[in-house]
């Protein structure tokens, strides 16, 4: 065990990207007062299909290759001894998802992890990576996409509810690749997410999706932050979230630059909100920068609502009980989002998660 | 045999301004078999009366009573209405985002039969009512009525008509927005339902058309919030012919 050092900027809650969070409930993440454990609850599930490698790599063989200003990120940076590298060689395409779980099992201590996902040229895959159990976890993924690369990516946060988690994703998509990303969250007491991405070639694609339901006392946080800095790139968000219980809060943030030598960007971002109970607060903050007039579209838009009352009506008119009804209305409002999940042992178990979030909100 | 009487209802909407009284005193007595047609102008009252049956949360019974063989519509809530046996096509469907047209029916199904349709026939059955109203089958597939046309909307209120064998049945302005031709499908799947079922029709309507297709056994004129006039079919005539200035204002 080693106490976390203290060198970096420390968060006060000031800061704009800091603002919404209780720093006060990141046992210590955020300021090196935790203590870290040497616990790698990382691992890879099935077999290693051909063309994938996954290795455990000294931090100093593996640099990081993005900068972050992120305090935890750049704790995780330094402190770490190792990093959990999933290599997808060049022109190679896998049949099935490559499953990665982490099962944390404690929260006494902090838990500093590394991951680096390379898909190589041409390739097309899909990382699943699992997320359960109780953990105080600060983790930074990074993901490059080589040239024509292709890559799904989805994140599921199914922590038990008393868990602590901060993570960036950052994908760094050159020429021609697409990165297709799908996050969960549903479990953990505090949980925030950077899912960030960097253009290094024109031609290229971010599809970010995301789906949120936050019960009494939790607080799930996603920090969207797209950087179009080449010409010709596309990005597309929607992320969708409900909220139920007292206490209970989310913070969705949704930053797009465009630069100035990013003529031809096409963006879009959007954020719904159900809120099915008092006592639950939804922030919602699209954030569009735009330095060349030469772009094909730019947009947002957020809408945080209630129950609609009409859809329920409706519904309950043709003699299903309220509490379907409702199930029904929110099951569709995920709908967009996980029935595109290419999984369906994951969509059936989203959906049946969902009816229990559910089930907590008429007590 | 189901008999639907409705007694002095008084109904209001509350706005930010207060209480609107919107329906002062509706008596109407409908038996199955039996076709009620109800027109009256724009803001009188009708869909008001409709929701008010059904069971609509924006409206607020302050009168009368609302009974269905012997039992109190007005104590039930939505769902209940609709397994008591009676069924509302709205006016204006309402589009239910991520939720498709064939689990939307087989959980009401489900709901009111008591128990799940058998998958097979149920399959039959649904293929059988979309063809009967020239629905496209690919309509199982789209979420409830997201993106349908006006008259599209109208088919799917019917098919569930026919789906789901109510006993008493309100249709509110099922004709607006028809072609001649679905206008005339529409009504056949009305009368289907009703020979099927000995189903008894509240139509609420703005036009003769539909009337001689679907004959109505009473015709009542609705004006301001209650029923001004009863008659038989011919009473239609006269209103197509000289409109509602006997019945509204001065
Ligand atoms: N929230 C509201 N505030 C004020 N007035 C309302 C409100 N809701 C309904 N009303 C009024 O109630 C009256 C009755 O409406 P209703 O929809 O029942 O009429 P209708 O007879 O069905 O008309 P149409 O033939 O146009 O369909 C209308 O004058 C309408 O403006
Ligand atoms: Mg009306």
């Amino acid at each position: 065990m080693s106490v976390l050092a203290t060198n970096y900027l420390t968060p006060t809650g000031r800061e704009e990207a800091w603002r919404f969070t209780p720093l006060n409930r990141l046992a210590g993440l955020h300021d090196g007062t935790s203590t870290t454990v040497e616990r790698k609850s990382l691992a890879l599930k099935g077999d290693l299909q051909p063309g994938v490698r996954a290795s455990r790599i000294s931090r100093e063989l593996v640099p990081s290759v993005s900068e972050s200003s992120d305090a935890i990120v750049a704790r995780v940076h330094s402190e770490v001894e190792d990093v959990f590298v999933l290599d997808i060689a060049d022109d190679t395409h896998l049949a099935d998802a490559v499953h990665l779980f982490r099962s944390a099992g404690g929260s006494d201590g902090a838990e500093l992890s590394q991951v680096r996902i390379n898909v190589g040229a041409n390739s097309t895959a899909s990382v699943v990576v699992e997320n359960s159990g109780s953990a105080i976890l600060g983790e930074d993924i990074e993901i490059v996409l080589a040239p024509g690369a292709h890559l799904t990516f989805i994140t599921l946060q199914e922590w038990a509810n008393d868990s602590i988690h901060t993570a960036r994703h950052h994908a760094i998509l050159d020429r021609d690749s697409t990165f297709k990303s799908v996050t969960i969250t549903v479990g953990g007491s505090l949980v925030r997410l950077l899912p960030t991405v960097e253009f290094t070639g024109p031609g290229s694609f971010a599809d970010l999706s995301g789906v949120y339901f936050a019960t009494a006392g939790q607080h799930l946080e996603h920090r969207i932050h797209i950087d179009h800095g080449v010409p010709k790139a596309k990005s597309r968000v929607n992320y969708k979230g409900a909220l139920s219980g007292e206490g209970a809060h989310t913070v969705w943030i949704g930053d797009v630059f465009i630069r100035a030598a990013a003529e031809g960007t096409d963006t879009y971002e959007l954020n719904r909100n159900l809120l099915l109970s008092d006592g639950a607060r939804a922030d919602s903050v699209p954030n569009l920068e735009i330095e060349t007039g030469e772009i094909v579209g730019a947009g947002h838009a957020s809408t945080t609502g209630r129950f609609d009352d009409e859809q329920l009506f409706y519904l309950m008119s043709r003699g299903i009980p309220v509490d379907e009804a409702r199930r029904l209305v929110v099951r569709g409002f995920f709908a967009e989002i996980i029935s595109h999940i290419e999984d369906e042992e994951i969509q059936e178990r989203l959906m049946v998660r969902i009816d229990s979030e559910l089930e907590k909100v008429g007590q | 045999m189901s008999t639907l009487e409705i007694r002095g209802l008084e109904v209001s909407v509350i706005t930010d301004k207060g209480a609107i009284e919107i329906l002062k005193g509706v008596d109407l007595t409908i038996r199955s078999g039996e076709t009620h047609a109800i027109m009256g102008p724009n803001g009188s009252g009708k869909s008001t009366l409709a929701y008010s049956i059904a069971g609509h949360p924006k409206y607020t019974v302050t009168g009368g009573s609302v009974i269905l063989d012997g039992a109190d519509v007005l104590a039930m809530k939505v769902d209940e209405r609709a397994k008591a046996g009676l069924f509302l096509a709205m006016q204006y469907p309402v589009e239910v985002p991520g939720v498709s047209v064939s689990n939307f029916l087989r959980t009401a199904a489900t709901a009111l039969r008591g128990e799940a349709p058998k998958l097979r026939t149920w399959v039959g059955e649904v293929k059988a009512a979309m063809n009967a109203l020239n629905m496209d089958p690919g309509f199982s597939e789209r979420n409830v009525n997201e993106g349908f046309s006006g008259g599209e909307k109208k088919r799917h209120e019917i098919m569930q008509l026919e789906l789901l064998r109510p006993k008493i049945a309100i249709l509110d302005e099922t004709d607006s927005g028809l072609d001649v031709d679905a206008l005339r499908i529409v009504s056949e799947g009305v009368n289907r339902a009703k020979a099927a079922n000995d189903l008894g029709v509240l139509l609420i309507t703005h036009y003769t058309r539909i009337l001689r297709y679907i004959k109505p056994d009473f015709v009542h004129v609705f004006a301001n919030g209650h029923i001004v006039e009863e008659g038989g079919p011919e009473l239609a005539d006269k209103l197509e012919e000289k409109g509602y200035a006997e019945y509204v204002g001065s």
